[in-house]
């Protein structure tokens, strides 16, 4: 992935400081930065890349090759294996004649039965819900843009997705699996069922969806479609 | 371009406000009382800064570092085995898994619940008080170190999931039961605290200190 820094940014003068227009400042072709809010003039968009701040480094936009297919087919694979890993056997253990198994749910139900109501929510929303909920909005933003058909806003949906990004964890969850199987390896076998491994392949698609996502594009296309 | 390029425009200087979230400019108009701007292409609210950022981001923050002192104090698991009952904190865990050889995971672990929070207490502080104290010293390095400590706060949630792994598999009746202790709670907390601490922390107010100051 190339790194363009953007090149040009708005000299601060007498002329800039009275005469400042909105007419001048188009959201294709100016930028202000999330980190330093230095405003820039943004350069032609690389294909496959990323547009860097001049001033703090901080990322302004990815652009990415044919974002809205791909972005739809990952997201597409991951509603499939996602749901594998709610409906399957998730890890079984094994110790002696006893055997106990376990659906991806089953931590969260043990919490809610043992009082910890907050905890058992935590879990539930970060691992489970959230992550549904992402793939749906993106199904939601995304089919509409490749079908070019228009839906009830998409512009505020597309908003709240953004805010969900940081309480996705799966992939968190997934080392904690890794830590639990070594830390009772001792004391008992733990059999991986059919649908940790489907938890495992939907923390790389979900991630490969929302890092094929082309925020600047999207919200270009939404606001044209409205 | 220098950082310290006195002829470069910020939004706020410009008169213009970014969306937080589509990044779109519009020109800042004056509001009346009880009045917010609206993105006109998202709908998101308009700020120039976070609103209130210092205050929120302190309360947050202390909050967290309440909760951090439970969370390492009390039994994060309860294990019962043959009659036998356990309590384990989040120190005792990591000693375990030295003593028991895996010392990646103790790493792991160490890294996640107690290294992290507690480095990102201490440069939210830090990032607080020189925007506070005004400091002009390397804004371009404190903004990397923000978005490091942004992007890297989840990952202290590890621990929770463990206990709720464990949790849900270590039901064996009087051979071996496992259940969560008082702290994962707070532990849960700090995680979430502080990520809502770096969420309300604007790394933009480093540099209006340094275009202030020239």
């Amino acid at each position: 992935m190339g790194l363009t820094y953007s090149n040009d940014f708005i000299l601060l003068n007498e002329d800039t400081l009275s005469g400042f227009g909105l007419d001048e400042i188009h959201p294709m072709h100016q930028i202000a930065c999330h980190d330093c809010d230095l405003v820039q003039k943004l350069p032609p968009m690389p294909k496959e890349g990323a547009i860097v701040c001049l001033r703090c480094g901080s990322v302004l936009i990815r652009t990415r090759h044919n974002s809205i297919d791909r972005t739809l087919a990952w997201t597409i694979a991951g509603m499939v294996l996602y749901s594998v890993a709610v409906s399957f056997p998730f890890l079984a253990m094994k110790s002696g004649s006893i055997i106990r198994e376990t659906a991806l749910l089953s931590g969260v139900q043990q919490l809610f039965g043992q009082g910890e109501i907050v905890l058992a929510t935590i879990v539930l929303l970060t691992c489970v819900t959230i992550p549904l909920l992402q793939m749906l909005l993106l199904l939601y933003i995304f089919l509409p843009l490749k079908y070019n058909f228009r839906v009830y806003s998409a512009l505020p949906v597309f908003r709240v997705f953004q805010h969900f990004k940081p309480w996705s964890m799966m992939e968190i969850y997934m080392l904690g699996i890794l830590v639990a199987i070594v830390k009772l390896g001792k004391m008992a076998t733990i059999v991986p069922g059919l649908a940790v491994i489907a938890f495992a392949l939907l923390v790389i698609v979900l991630a490969c969806a929302i890092s094929s996502i082309d925020d600047h594009l999207v919200w270009d296309c939404l606001e044209e479609k409205r | 371009m220098k950082a310290e390029d006195p002829r470069y425009a910020s939004a706020r200087r410009l008169g213009l406000v970014a969306c937080s979230d589509c990044h779109l400019l519009s020109r800042k108009i004056v509001l009346g009382s009880g009045q917010v701007a609206v993105c006109p292409r998202c709908g998101g609210e308009l700020h120039q800064r976070k609103p209130n950022s210092i205050h929120k981001t302190w309360a947050l923050l202390l909050a967290a570092i309440i909760c951090y002192i439970p969370a390492n104090v009390l039994p994060m698991t309860i294990t019962s085995a043959l009659g036998n009952v356990e309590a384990d904190t989040i120190i005792s865990g990591v000693i375990y898994f030295i003593h028991s050889g895996s010392w990646e995971i103790a790493l792991v672990i160490f890294t996640a619940s107690i290294f992290v929070p507690f480095m990102k207490f201490l440069i939210l502080i830090y990032l607080l008080l020189s925007v506070q104290f005004r400091s002009k010293w390397r804004p371009r390095d404190r903004t990397v170190l923000y978005r490091i400590t942004e992007a890297v706060g989840r990952w202290s949630m590890l621990d929770v999931y463990v206990v709720t792994i464990l949790v849900a598999l270590v039901k064996l009746g009087v051979l071996a039961d496992i259940e969560a202790g008082p702290a994962v709670i707070y532990f849960a907390s700090v995680v979430v605290f502080t990520m809502l601490a770096a969420e309300s922390f604007d790394p933009r107010l480093i540099w209006d200190v340094v275009e202030d100051n020239e």
